[in-house]
């Protein structure tokens, strides 16, 4: 009974996400946004966000919280919509994205307040930083999780791979890797520019528990987490998703990766988002 | 921790790399959240007792500088305080972007310490010489500089950057037998420099282990009736302009540096010095912006004019021809 509820939760929190992306990407106007990568990590924002992660949503900096790393710094439009709705940022102040002063530019900037932790945006660095801050929470014996949300195309980075392997060595089983499978970098597929080939062996091989799943299944991602807490390993998720997620001029279209978003095509897309809630 | 003459003499027989790992066996009973991090150097930074004795504060990232720089910034962000250590290029020039936005610009707190900077490993060649370190770390905002002259400075300036409430790079430079500069314990405090020796006629701003040959060659300049101040300018960032502004009268500043003359102590200085109206005119004493062949520790020091005589006779000439 209860997961069903989360499941509804989780699915209002990710409709939430999508139109809070919309409403961002409009107002970045010319200045454009990363769309695609971002609605890519929808279902798995909201799944982690409702369902999984302690926080305090009076604190960002309680102690007992667990730690989300968005490594794929890019897609900060899911990242900063998700921190909105969990009661960390103002709405209007979303609006602000990519503004003159903003707190909230293309790529995430560290700020504890608004519970932005790291910035990110440099491809390859978030693991190693997830990978400190869990070797931090063991030190601290603390039982808290570290969420790292890593892209495939940022897979090309050899930084990812030396983070890859010393995970398993520092017996890091409050860690997670969520790769965001969605088969695209800026420029083409990853099998045009860098073919990243069976991204499962290859995390399992360098010694991380390793899974693949349908990343935007509600119910997929939530037995997946529930189920996997307690295994001895650090964990690795091949998410399989679909860049640009939720719309249909959007789904799959590598243009997608970096565009404005016009009013004419904002309202088209505001109309899915109604018929996706009616549903 | 204890420091007197016999200690002092101990530590300039090892090297500053071994008195490196002494000082941490005493520092992190003061720093018990202390965590050193390596890349398989552990023997290299003096560390092996370490490791033993605290393994709890130690951590062997294998070879792999950038996500040691990552993992240093994820403990420095849960309140460690981490010390990252490896061969000097490999800490700096490899993981220079980890470094800009880990400690940079989300300013995680870390002391990074570069072993064996300058011409130290000069027969290993120029993939382990480093003498770029200074001016790549300089155009990073929020990373301070700090180069010892001897092994109690570098006892000192670790102990400092443990205290200090920011990243500190600290780059160790000459080998074992490295000559003393201070003989007795001293105020050592980062951003401020310290003053070896007054002269009014030339003044010797220095860094590192090439700090006594500047010593020892003001002493035989002031016997050619050229007084010589020397001045060791242990932190090149934040710079020092208050004691280069001591000196403006002079008729000549030198900067002596084990890196290349582009980017480190000497660019600092003639930075600050060209903001000042009737500035004396500056000689830039380091490696000529070349890499050259290999060979020992003090052949690279004589070919590129960084022993006693050559500081001599480089200066005489330029000092002669005003």
């Amino acid at each position: 009974m209860e997961k069903k509820n989360f499941k509804n939760e989780i699915k209002k929190f990710s409709n939430d996400m999508r139109s809070n992306i919309l409403e961002m990407s409009l107002s970045a106007g010319s200045s454009s946004s990363h769309f695609g990568g971002a609605l890519s990590i929808v279902e798995i924002l909201s799944t982690l966000y409702v369902s999984q992660l302690k926080y305090d949503p009076k604190n960002p900096l309680w102690e007992g919280r667990d730690r989300f790393i968005l490594s794929k710094g890019h897609a900060c439009l899911a990242y900063y919509s998700a921190l909105c709705q969990i009661g960390y940022i103002k709405f209007n102040d979303l609006l602000t994205f990519e503004k003159d002063d903003s707190d909230f530019l293309g790529h995430p900037v560290k700020n504890e307040k608004l519970g932005i932790e790291f910035s990110n945006g440099s491809l390859g660095m978030g693991l190693s930083l997830g990978i400190g801050v869990a070797y931090a929470l063991k030190k601290k014996q603390l039982d808290n999780f570290v969420y790292v949300v890593i892209g495939d195309g940022e897979c090309n980075e050899g930084s990812v791979w030396e983070a890859a392997m010393s995970a398993p060595n520092l017996k890091l089983d409050n860690l997670y890797a969520i790769i965001d499978r969605n088969n695209f970098q800026q420029t083409g597929s990853n099998s045009e520019i860098m073919n990243l080939d069976d991204l499962k062996l290859k995390w399992s091989s360098f010694g991380w528990h390793t899974d693949e799943i349908d990343g935007h299944s509600i119910d997929s991602l939530l037995n997946y987490f529930d189920n996997s807490k307690n295994i001895k390993k650090p964990k690795a998720l091949i998410a399989n998703t679909i860049k640009g997620k939720g719309f249909s001029f959007s789904e799959n279209n590598n243009e997608w990766h970096h565009k404005i978003l016009t009013k004419s095509t904002y309202e088209n897309a505001l109309k899915e988002i109604k018929l996706n809630n009616d549903n | 921790m204890i420091i007197n003459e016999r200690i002092i003499k101990s530590w300039s027989i090892i090297g500053p790399r071994a008195t490196f790992g002494l000082a941490a066996l005493e520092l992190v009973k003061e720093h018990q959240n202390m965590m050193i991090l390596t890349c398989d150097v552990s023997t290299s930074a003096g560390l092996d007792r370490f490791r033993k004795t605290y393994a709890s504060n130690y951590l062997d990232l294998g070879i792999a500088e950038q996500n040691m720089i990552g993992v240093a910034a994820g403990l420095a962000s849960e309140n460690y305080n981490v010390v990252t250590t490896t061969f000097a290029p490999f800490q700096t020039i490899r993981c220079c972007e980890q470094i800009k936005v880990n400690f940079g610009y989300m300013k995680n707190k870390v002391c990074m310490v570069g072993l064996a900077s300058g011409l130290i490993l000069g027969n290993l060649g120029f993939t382990h010489c480093c003498i770029e370190d200074v001016g790549i770390l300089r155009t990073i905002p929020n990373i301070t500089i700090v180069s010892p002259a001897d092994s109690l400075e570098t006892v000192k300036a670790f102990q400092a950057a443990l205290r200090y409430n920011g990243s500190v790079y600290i780059r160790l430079t000459g080998g074992s037998n490295n000559p003393i500069v201070y003989d007795k314990d001293y105020n050592f405090e980062i951003g401020k420099s310290n003053i070896l020796k007054d002269g009014s006629d030339v003044a010797i701003f220095s860094s590192g282990s090439v700090t006594s040959e500047c010593l020892n060659a003001a002493k035989i300049l002031d016997e050619s009736n050229i007084s010589c101040a020397v001045i060791n300018m242990h932190t090149i960032k934040p710079f020092d302009k208050k004691t280069l502004e001591k000196y403006l009268s002079a008729k000549l500043i030198v900067s002596v540096e084990e890196h290349n003359v582009i980017g480190g102590l000497g660019s600092a200085i003639s930075e600050t010095l060209s903001t000042f109206e009737n500035s004396p005119r500056q000689m830039f004493l380091g490696i000529n912006d070349q890499y050259t062949k290999g060979g020992s520790y003090n052949f690279l020091k004589k070919k590129n004019g960084l022993d006693k005589d050559n500081i001599i006779s480089t200066i005489k000439n330029n000092f002669n021809e005003r």
